[in-house]
């Protein structure tokens, strides 16, 4: 960056930003594509450990526990116990970011699952639905608004820790805000910064308006 | 020697423990910044979430506070903030303590909106002045939830000071980032267990200082301790 020497580095260098345009698209995408593989990962664990949890009273609290203790621990550490053994790799990363996914989405499972009112319950038994068929068509569907919230929870928390992946090579957008901090330059920095946050927003809200359209029984919310 | 036993024998070398890179003083650092660091946010959040939520306004606000607080990447924060004030602990600080207000602002709005309304009336009957109401009826039955924020703030602040290391600040991350830098992997694995039990310490320590706080009548009303309002992590 000896080019930046003698002037004051600027918050936004533009022809930089104007030359790196494909850079920051391409961060941008390994931050979505590692954002959606963490959420779709947790979700396909945490839909079948939730009803489990559920249905089995016993392993409600483990299960609760185990993934409380999970979700305290900082994810730069849980990260650092796996490198010795998937290396710096993606793999690494998903490892960790899914761990806590799981954590708030089987929450919500289980709090869905919950809400569902016992009278509900009695009348699909007393319609003749075996169980499977109940959770299925009657108690899944009503805990979706549960879910639902606890996939936008998931995504905003997970767009905000995948930059922290950039310590152990991978990033996203995080590469970027590494860069600014290395080369001491600030415009893919603000650049990186700006976009996540800027990302969280979409996702939440259109995640917002994928659930009005799908789930339209959702309360307002 | 397998990679677990190189571990220990580094937390059993005595020059690990020593002077300014030892094991004691990056767990001082580390401590002192957080502490300082939820301190104020404490002094910042809490007033506002018990008043928001002492008089009912401005709920939307209290509750997508943390929706914000969630969408801000704290590795990002942290390298903004070094930008802007330079080395030291002042920018570590900034950063931990806009991090912290957050969960501290919601959860202790939702304790207090979670009164039972007749609660309040009656103590409004019994000739309680608004600030002894708030004070001696609604703040006893919100602690278990503003404990709850004071706890997600301290744990994440915890977790995201390890990052303070990157931007060249002290605490146990030091260990982390130096370990990486040099790819002295032992190094980096027994940082990442001392600041994984630091954060398990701290949770656990604030969920034992909230038992201790929580009214006597209340723990016998309400059995879940540990509850939050919200799922918070910035690091």
């Amino acid at each position: 960056m000896s080019l930046f020497l003698d002037i004051v580095d600027p918050w936004i260098n533009w022809d930089w930003l104007s030359t790196h345009v494909p850079l920051i698209l391409s961060a941008l995408q390994d931050h979505v594509t590692l954002t959606a593989i963490a959420v779709v990962g947790g979700l396909v664990i945490s839909l079948p450990l939730g009803v489990f949890a559920h249905q089995y009273v016993a392993a409600r609290n483990p299960v609760l526990t185990m993934s409380g203790i999970l979700y305290t621990i900082p994810s730069l550490a849980l990260f650092s116990f796996l490198v010795p053994y998937t290396g710096l790799s993606g793999l690494t990363a998903e490892i960790g970011l899914i761990s806590y996914t799981v954590l708030i989405l089987v929450r919500n499972v289980l709090v869905g699952l919950e809400a569902v009112p016992p009278d509900v319950l009695d009348a699909a038994d007393g319609m003749g639905y075996r169980p499977l068929a109940r959770l299925l068509t009657v108690e899944l569907p009503l805990a979706l608004p549960a879910i639902f919230a606890g996939v936008r929870i998931a995504t905003v928390t997970t767009i905000g820790l995948v930059s922290i992946t950039a310590l152990i090579g991978i990033g996203g957008l995080g590469q970027l805000i590494y860069r600014g901090q290395i080369e001491n330059f600030h415009t893919p920095l603000v650049v990186g910064v700006v976009l996540s946050i800027a990302l969280a927003f979409v996702a939440d809200l259109s995640l917002a308006g994928v659930q009005r359209l799908a789930v339209p029984w959702s309360r307002s919310a | 020697m397998s990679f677990l036993s190189r571990v220990v024998a580094w937390f059993a070398d005595p020059a690990n423990w020593t002077g300014s890179g030892g094991i004691p003083t990056r767990l001082l650092e580390h401590l002192q910044i957080s502490g300082e660091s939820v301190a104020i946010a404490g002094v910042i959040a809490l007033p506002i979430g018990i008043g928001l939520g002492h008089y009912g306004r401005f709920g939307a606000l209290a509750l997508n506070v943390s929706n914000v607080g969630r969408a801000l990447p704290s590795f990002g924060i942290l390298v903004i903030a070094f930008q802007v004030f330079g080395l030291g602990n002042l920018p570590v600080i900034l950063a931990l303590t806009a991090l912290a207000i957050p969960p501290m602002v919601t959860n202790s709005y939702v304790g207090m909106r979670e009164v039972d309304p007749d609660i309040k009336e009656a103590a409004r009957g019994m000739g309680y002045r608004e600030l002894a109401q708030l004070f001696r009826v609604e703040l006893p039955l919100a602690v278990p939830l503003v404990m709850a924020g004071i706890r997600t703030s301290a744990v994440q602040v915890v977790a995201t000071a390890t990052l303070a290391a990157i931007i060249a600040g002290g605490g146990l991350g030091r260990y982390i980032i130096d370990g990486y830098g040099q790819q002295v992997y032992t190094e980096v694995f027994a940082g990442a267990l001392l600041v994984a039990l630091l954060a398990l310490a701290t949770e656990f320590s604030l969920a034992g200082l909230e038992r201790v706080l929580v009214p006597r009548g209340i723990r016998l009303l309400r059995a879940p301790i540990g509850q939050r309002a919200t799922t918070f992590k910035s690091a």
